[in-house]
């Protein structure tokens, strides 16, 4: 326990000590939200799809909880390089808490920042229909965080350095996030991208945001949180594994 | 009266490591009693390091039988790590943690208890001159200043063995003195048995007791300074090294960690 809390602890101090990690990285779904958002917005509204920013709103909650997520997981290359990781794999403790504790620590900085994401949505006329949802909202956050989390720490257990990274975001981060349902509804859609859509985990996790926070959905609240824990279980031990495997 | 044998701190039989065909280690066997100052010594690329990380459990063997204490690097791992301290030859501190909070991390990954932490770290620290530094990020610390560090924390769960691969490197007289000076102590007052690694002959000659010599993955020789000296008939251990290893510079290709060093280099210049 106090080896995941240790390493939980390291994760976020590092986070809150870099100041242009958490101003960047809020920049991206700030982007998205303003140009699609009042871009899309009134073409969406004359289509008959209603408010679009309140529709937008979950899925850039969702690509900032995304994006920061595997870049935690991804930091792992960091330590390698920078040498840190040694220190941590000489110690009497195993490579589970390692990968634990550094997995619950980026995801909570991930969760964190959908947290300010979704309070800067407000600052552009966002309103949750109930601001009770956001307890179940939060617990969908963390789902995708951890999921996330552990995927990037598992792709990090398996790279030596960040050649790979660049191909890693044009091949995975950013289909994850297109493809996912985060743009435009699911209703109505050629089969092909409907089929993509509902094979993307991210998609599930738009969905779930998008139900607790505007009260529409697409699968349903149930399946969104089964296929969140399902998953975000089957990638932390895909990922404990290939750490397991890490040698320096 | 007893007559056991003195402990082993290391015994270590017919070790092999190849990367792909390439044997970094060749079959390598020796012992160090528990106590004594064990220099290894060999040019770049003759295998320290690698060895080191198998008896470190960071790397496994692909041949050969290692034991720490008496634990097996390979099926008592988690023995073998609370027996020994390490000084990486690569930098391995969290840059962006101050000093005192790698020290706490490393603490708390022993299971060094909360109130015998704070003492010691206060302890270390102070010894190794960082206490007044201890709320400073590591990224402002220089070179001697993180070597230092690094010993501190090394010890901080009271090691049994210290490994200390090229602890001196990069630093001027006045710090290599006095780190040699603290680890010194450290063996007669501790017992700590020190392992280490150097390209500083003089080192070696004035600090330890027991030298073997590598070269292309095999032990050439072994034995104390004194020993290797008259084996060779020349008058400095930095002759008899060169007697024994050949004058020829080493040209192999970069490893894995040479790389790591390389970018670090890129990362810092940036
Ligand atoms: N991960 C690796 N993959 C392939 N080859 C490696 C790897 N690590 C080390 N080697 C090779 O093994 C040999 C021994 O390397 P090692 O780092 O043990 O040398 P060393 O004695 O510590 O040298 P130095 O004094 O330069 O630190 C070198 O030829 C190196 O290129
Ligand atoms: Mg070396």
């Amino acid at each position: 326990m106090r080896t995941i809390y240790i390493l939980w602890l390291r994760q976020l101090k590092r986070y809150s000590r870099s100041r242009s990690r958490i101003f960047g990285s809020l920049g991206q779904p700030l982007l998205f939200l303003i140009a699609f958002g009042f871009g899309f917005g009134p073409i969406f509204q004359r289509a008959g799809g209603g408010n679009y920013i309140n529709f937008l709103v979950p899925g850039v909650i969702s690509q900032g909880i995304l994006f920061t997520a595997i870049f935690s997981g991804i930091e792992l290359i960091w330590d390698r390089q920078f040498g840190f990781l040694k220190e941590t794999l000489v110690a009497p403790v195993s490579r589970l808490e390692i990968m634990v504790g550094r997995t619950l620590g980026g995801a909570t900085i991930a969760t964190f920042q959908g947290l300010i994401i979704f309070f800067l949505t407000l600052l552009v006329g966002f309103r949750p229909y109930s601001f009770a949802a956001l307890l179940p909202a939060l617990v969908i956050m963390f789902l995708i965080a951890l999921l996330f989390t552990a995927l990037g720490t598992a792709i990090a257990s398996t790279l030596q350095d960040f050649q790979g990274f660049q191909l890693i975001m044009n091949f995975l981060v950013m289909p994850l996030f297109f493809l996912s349902g985060a743009l435009f509804p699911l209703e109505g859609i050629p089969d092909a991208l409907k089929t993509i859509a509902s094979l993307n985990p991210l998609s599930y996790g738009v969905d779930g945001l998008r139900t607790t926070l505007v009260n529409t959905s697409h699968f349903g609240l149930l399946q969104d949180m089964s296929i969140l824990v399902i998953l975000m279980v089957i990638m932390m031990a895909i990922g404990s594994y290939l750490f397991s495997k890490v040698e320096i | 009266m007893s007559t056991t044998p003195p402990e082993l701190a290391i015994s270590v039989k017919n070790l092999v490591k190849k990367f792909g065909d390439f044997a970094a280690v060749n079959d390598i066997s020796f012992e160090i009693p528990s106590g004594e100052i064990f220099a290894f010594l060999g040019p770049n690329g003759a295998g320290k390091t690698t060895t080191i990380k198998m008896l470190t459990t960071l790397l496994h063997q692909t041949a050969g039988e290692i034991a720490v204490y008496g634990f097996s690097t390979v099926t008592q791992q988690a023995d073998v790590r609370k027996s020994f301290g390490i000084v990486f030859q690569d930098p391995s501190l969290d840059e962006e943690l101050t000093a005192y909070e790698n020290m706490e991390f490393h603490g708390v990954l022993y299971g060094v208890e909360k109130s015998i932490r704070k003492t010691r770290i206060q302890e270390l620290l102070t010894i190794v001159e960082l206490w007044e530094r201890k709320d400073h990020l590591v990224k402002t610390f220089s070179g001697g200043m993180r070597r230092r560090l690094e010993i501190a924390r090394g010890l901080l769960h009271h090691p049994k063995i210290f490994f200390l691969d090229e602890p001196t490197i990069g630093l001027d007289p006045q710090t290599r003195n006095q780190i040699w000076a603290y680890i010194q102590n450290l063996n007669t007052t501790e017992k700590i048995t020190i392992f280490f690694t150097t390209h500083y002959m003089e080192e070696a000659e004035k600090f330890a007791q027991q030298i073997a010599i590598i070269d292309h993955g095999q032990i050439v020789a072994q034995g104390t300074s004194e020993e290797l000296k008259a084996r060779t008939q020349k008058s400095t251990l930095e002759d008899a090294f060169l007697a024994l290893t050949g004058t020829a510079i080493r040209e192999e290709e970069a490893s894995g960690s040479d790389h790591l060093r390389m970018h670090r280099k890129m990362w810092r210049g940036r």
